[in-house]
């Protein structure tokens, strides 16, 4: 493996087939997140979800997608129309560039990655930020006063949360001193008789809830969907769109709730790490289980309106998540001196 | 900020361990929800039992000797609200006998688009010629398609109509 990695050649070779490998993976997840979703919010509303295409409707991806492909592309009039392509593309470009630095267990040694970066998670948080970009141009470029007001809407929610994501992160960091998800994962320690990972949140749990309210705000999931709010603003920056340009947007968001999740898991819940579950089934079981949360919390909340969003984000998360990162640094100082 | 009495009204104290306790209530509920069986019927496949008073579409019926019972008297046209009744009596004859009657229905004809199934025509009926059956599903693929005529109307009723309607008697 390290021969074929030395030579220029085979390096790239191993690295295209890896991106294959994981695009198939990843879009593969995507739909049955999709799939996943709607049968969960079924349930809680007591219905029973797609049933009808495949056996649990399991099919019913397929039968969207060829839909959605087969739909007509249509530009509005008046739109810019560069900008109008751009937009839901960078969107599914920085959703699936998160996926380069994120490990996935396959066994207590073996992971599977594109690029194993020592600052994955900046990387991460980088191509996050991404995300704005698609959602204003997208509103921008339509042309249109809801999908303008959708944009402008998530530009200053996702500036808000983000400053709260990243800091409710920074514990984690100084505890564990490496910025390398599988550092993160692969972080032991020894209390008393028990030597081994330990899943992060027991050392941060205040972290892990503001992680878990501003990621919901980053992926503009309900109850923070505001740049979408159906019921204001028609669909918000995806008014317009239609056809694969909608499925692109529809993806990334999907793509991002996968994201979020598979992070929540790696630098919370201990990644592959479960007592003596394999690693696969472990990782996958950890992940599907925080989806869930994130399709809970849909089915259960209502929309925030717009100020108590904005107060939500910098009266209550940012303030809450400086002072874990204080309280966090003057623990590890007092302890490990 | 003054309310109808005139008294200053405090700002609303925000407290943070309720309004967290209400937000995990509604958690609780949902997931609690999700356990529970789906209450969707799967249309198609499975139907809902259905009154055995259901107002659905029309039948003309006949006597046990084959004769049809309506008798083309029009009280059904007359009592129908929004007249989508048409009936156009004819003379019944020695040689030409369809009712028991003077008269028997020569056209009867039902406008299914414009009924609206409240069952005043059932009501009005001096011989129970006209009853409304259970079926609901009336689609179709065209206009015309909904006008119902009597050949149509003088299908044999579903058994559990004849039923309920011989234990009337």
């Amino acid at each position: 493996m390290t021969q074929i990695y030395n030579d220029p050649i085979g390096h790239w070779v191993v690295v295209v087939v890896a991106m294959a490998l994981l695009l198939f993976v990843v879009l593969t997840a995507t739909a049955y997140t999709v799939w996943f979703e709607r049968v969960a919010l079924g349930r809680i509303q007591r219905r029973p979800g797609p049933n009808r295409v495949g056996p649990f409707g399991l099919m019913q991806l397929a039968a969207d997608g060829i839909k959605l492909a087969f739909k007509e592309s249509f530009v509005p009039e008046k739109t810019d129309r560069v900008l109008y392509v751009i937009a839901p593309t960078i969107g599914v470009a920085a959703a699936f560039l998160a996926w380069t630095v994120i490990p996935i267990g396959l066994w207590y040694n073996v992971q599977y990655w594109i690029a194993d970066v020592n600052v994955g998670i900046l990387l991460i948080f980088a191509v996050s930020s991404l995300n704005v970009y698609a959602i204003v141009l997208g509103g921008y470029a339509s042309n249109n006063k809801y999908s303008l007001l959708g944009g402008l809407r998530s530009a200053a929610q996702l500036i808000s949360y983000e400053m709260a994501l990243g800091l409710s992160l920074v514990p984690t960091f100084m505890i564990v001193g490496s910025l390398r998800l599988r550092d993160i994962v692969e972080y032991t320690v020894t209390w008393g008789p028990y030597h081994g990972p330990i899943p992060l949140i027991l050392l941060t749990p205040i972290g892990f809830i503001i992680y878990l309210i501003s990621a919901t705000a980053e992926t503009n999931r309900t109850p923070f969907d505001l740049p979408e709010a159906e019921q204001e603003l028609i669909g918000g920056f995806l008014t317009e769109y239609s056809g694969l340009k909608f499925t692109m947007f529809y993806l990334a968001e999907y793509l991002n709730v996968i994201t979020v999740s598979t992070l929540a898991v790696l630098l919370f819940f201990g990644g592959w790490y479960l007592w003596f579950v394999p690693p696969v089934i472990a990782f996958f079981v950890k992940v599907v289980i925080m989806i869930f949360v994130y399709i809970w919390l849909r089915g259960t909340f209502p929309r925030l309106r717009y100020d108590m969003l904005m107060r939500l984000g910098w009266k209550v998360m940012l303030p809450l998540a400086m002072a874990n990162v204080i309280v966090t640094a003057t623990i590890l100082v007092a302890t490990q001196g | 900020m003054t309310d109808e009495e005139g008294k200053e009204r405090k700002p609303k104290q925000p407290n943070v361990a309720q309004d967290v306790g209400a937000l995990l209530t509604g958690l609780k509920t949902t997931l609690g929800e999700t356990f529970r069986s789906p209450v969707t019927l799967q249309y198609p496949e499975d139907k809902s039992v259905r009154s055995e008073r259901y107002r659905g579409r029309h039948y003309l019926r006949r006597y046990d000797n084959g004769l049809e019972r309506c008798i083309g008297c029009e009280l059904c046209a007359a009592a129908c609200p929004v007249g989508c009744i048409l009936v156009i009596a004819a003379e019944n004859t020695d040689e030409n006998r369809v009712s028991p009657g003077e008269r028997y229905a020569k056209t009867y004809e039902i406008n299914m688009l414009r009924c609206i199934f409240c069952g005043y025509c059932e009501d009005a009926c001096p011989v129970q010629a006209i009853v409304l059956g259970p079926e609901y599903e009336l689609s179709d693929t065209s206009r015309e398609k909904f006008i119902y005529t009597k050949e149509k109307l003088l299908e044999p009723l579903p058994p559990d109509v004849q039923a309920r309607l011989d234990s009337k008697k």
